[in-house]
C-alpha cells in the first residue's frame, strides 16, 4: 500500500489533521511546563479527564463537553491546593489526580455499559476520531495557540525568572492561572489521541528533546514543534501500517528524537 | 531634588513574626544608596516591599511621588535580582532573548518585539561591553559575564532607578571590582539612582554616598561618614558583635 493510497483515507486525513494540531500545541506548552518543572501536571490532569470523561458517559453527555470544563476547574485547584494549603506542587497534582481517577473508577463500578468506552480512552485512538472531534481539536488548538502568542513573552518572562517578571508589571499569578488552563484544555484533547496514560508524555518529551539542541528559546518551542508534528504524523502512519496501538507509537517516536537529540548534545 | 522613593514607618510581617519594623527614609534623584545589615537584617525583605514584590503590613511607600499601589510606569525602575541557585542550566536563552525582558514593563500585551527593541538591546550590550555575546546562551556564560547580561536587561528601559540585591554574591575579587565601579560610572554619568543591597560593608563605602544600614530597625541612614560618630549608632553597635570595616575614597 503506498502513501497516496493510505492518505485518501477520510479517517487517516482528520487524524493527521487534529493530531498535527494537537502536537503543536502539546509542543508549544510543553516547552513552558518542563522549563517550570511543572511536566507531571499533564498527567495529573490526564487522570482528571478520566474522571470527568467518565462522568460525561455516566450521564450520557458527550465527553469532551464535561472534561473540559472539569479538566479547567482540576487545574485552578492544583494552583490553589499548592498556595493556600502549604502544599508543594507536586503533592497538589497528586491530590487532584487521585481524586480524579477515584471518582471515575467509582462511576464505572456504578455503572452499566459503558466500562468498554471509557477505558478505551485509557489508551485513546486517534484513527477513530470523528469530525466533530476534528473540528473540536483544532478550534481548542487554536485557541490555545492563539492564547500562547498573546502572552508569549509573558509566559517566557515568569518562566525564566518570576520575580523580575514582577517587577517588569507581569501580573505572574495570572500567566500562571493562563498556563494551567491552557494545559487542561490541551490534555482533554491529547486524551483522545494518545490516551490517559500517555498523555504527559507527548508534553514532555517533544520539550526535553528540543531542550537538548536549542539556541534560543524561540528556536526551542520551533525544535519542539517540528518533533511532535513528525512523531505524531510518523505515528500515526507506523502504526496503520504495522497494526500497532498508534498512541503508543506516538509516543515511541517521541522518545526515540529524545535520544537523537541527547546524542546530537553530545557529540556535538 | 526629586523624591524617588519615600518610606514613612515601613513594616512587614511574615504571619506572626517581624521582619522590617517601622523603618522609615528617603531617596533622591541621584542618590547612591549602600543598603547593609548582618544576614537575617530584613535588606531584600525592605526592598522587595518598597517594590511591591511583598506587602507592607504597616507603613507607607510612595514611588516617584505615587502611592506604590498606584504606581504602574515598571519602566522607571531596573532590578537585579538576588541568584544564589544561578540561572537555570537547560534553559534555552540567548543573552538577546534575556536583555529583551527588560523592555516588557513598558509594553501592553500582546507584546510585541520591534526592529526599535532590538536596537536598543543592541546598543546596551554594545555600552556594556558585552556584544559578542548577543548570540550565546546566557547559561554557558561565566558568572562575570551573566552579571552583566543583568545589568544589561536593568538598564535597557532606561531606568531611572536601579535596585541590586547582592549583585557581587557570584563573583570573584576583580569581576566584583569591575561591577561595583561600573555601576557608580552609570550612577554619576546618567545621575541613575542607585540602591544596592551588600552585605559586604567593606565595598560598600567606596562607592555609595549614602549607607541605609538596618537590623530589621533602622540602624542608620545618612552619610557613611556619620557611621562613624559614636553617638550615631553606637548604641546599636555596643549590644552587637557586628563588625563593620569601611573603606572610603574621594
Amino acid at each position: 500500500m503506498d502513501i497516496f493510497h493510505l492518505l485518501s483515507y477520510g479517517f487517516i486525513q482528520r487524524a493527521f489533521i487534529a493530531g498535527s494540531f494537537i502536537g503543536v500545541t502539546c509542543a508549544s506548552l510543553g516547552m513552558f511546563l518542563v522549563l517550570r518543572k511543572m511536566s507531571l501536571i499533564g498527567d495529573g490532569l490526564s487522570h482528571v479527564s478520566f474522571g470527568a470523561i467518565a462522568l460525561g458517559l455516566f450521564l450520557g453527555v458527550y465527553p469532551f463537553l464535561i472534561a473540559v470544563p472539569v479538566a479547567i476547574l482540576g487545574s485552578l485547584l492544583i494552583l490553589k491546593i499548592s498556595e493556600k494549603a502549604k502544599v508543594y506542587g507536586d503533592a497538589a497534582i497528586g491530590i487532584v489526580s487521585a481524586v480524579g481517577i477515584a471518582g471515575g473508577v467509582i462511576l464505572a463500578s456504578i455503572s452499566r455499559g459503558f466500562n468498554t468506552d471509557l477505558f478505551g480512552y485509557l489508551f485513546g485512538n486517534i484513527l477513530a476520531i470523528t469530525n466533530l472531534e476534528v473540528v473540536f481539536s483544532v478550534a481548542l488548538s487554536i485557541t490555545v495557540l492563539g492564547v500562547i502568542f498573546y502572552y508569549y513573552w509573558d509566559l517566557f518572562s515568569a518562566t525564566f525568572d518570576e520575580e523580575y517578571a514582577r517587577t517588569t508589571g507581569i501580573n505572574t499569578s495570572f500567566i500562571n492561572i493562563i498556563l494551567t488552563v491552557l494545559t487542561a484544555v490541551t490534555v482533554v484533547l491529547t486524551v483522545k489521541m494518545v490516551g490517559v496514560m500517555l498523555v504527559s508524555a507527548l508534553l514532555v518529551l517533544p520539550a526535553v528533546s528540543a531542550l537538548q539542541i536549542a539556541q534560543g528559546f524561540r528556536k526551542g518551542i520551533g525544535y519542539a514543534v517540528i518533533i511532535s508534528c513528525v512523531s505524531v504524523i510518523a505515528g500515526i502512519l507506523l502504526s496503520f501500517v504495522f497494526d500497532l496501538p498508534t498512541g503508543a507509537i506516538i509516543v515511541m517516536i517521541s522518545f526515540l528524537a529524545f535520544i537523537l537529540a541527547s546524542l546530537r548534545k553530545r557529540f556535538t | 531634588m526629586t523624591t524617588i522613593i519615600e518610606a514613612k514607618h515601613v513594616s512587614v510581617m511574615y504571619g506572626r513574626t517581624v521582619a522590617i519594623d517601622d523603618i522609615s527614609f528617603s531617596v533622591k534623584k541621584g542618590d547612591f544608596i549602600g543598603l547593609a545589615g548582618p544576614n537575617g537584617a530584613g535588606k531584600t525583605t525592605l526592598m522587595k516591599a518598597i517594590l511591591g514584590l511583598i506587602p507592607v503590613s504597616k507603613g507607607r511607600v510612595m514611588l516617584f511621588g505615587l502611592p506604590q499601589k498606584s504606581f504602574r510606569d515598571y519602566s522607571k525602575i531596573g532590578y537585579l535580582p538576588q541568584k544564589h541557585s544561578g540561572i537555570n542550566p537547560l534553559f534555552p536563552a540567548t543573552v538577546e532573548e534575556v536583555v529583551l525582558l527588560g523592555l516588557l514593563s513598558s509594553k501592553k500585551s500582546p507584546k510585541l518585539i520591534t526592529k526599535t527593541d532590538t536596537d536598543r538591546v543592541d546598543g546596551i550590550i554594545r555600552t556594556l561591553d558585552i556584544g559578542n555575546l548577543k548570540g550565546k546562551m546566557i547559561a554557558e556564560l561565566s558568572g562575570g559575564q551573566q552579571q552583566k547580561v543583568m545589568l544589561a536587561r536593568a538598564l535597557v528601559s532606561d531606568p531611572e532607578l536601579l535596585v541590586f540585591d547582592e549583585p557581587s554574591t557570584a563573583l570573584d575579587p576583580k569581576a566584583r571590582q569591575d561591577f561595583f565601579s561600573l555601576v557608580q560610572k552609570i550612577n554619576k554619568e546618567k545621575k541613575i539612582t542607585v540602591i544596592l543591597i551588600t552585605h559586604d560593608t567593606g565595598y560598600i563605602g567606596s562607592y555609595a554616598s549614602k549607607l541605609l544600614y538596618i537590623d530589621r530597625k533602622l540602624v542608620h541612614f545618612g552619610k557613611i561618614s556619620d557611621m562613624h560618630k559614636p553617638n550615631k549608632t553606637a548604641p546599636y553597635f555596643e549590644k552587637s558583635e557586628h563588625h563593620i570595616i569601611w573603606h572610603q575614597h574621594d
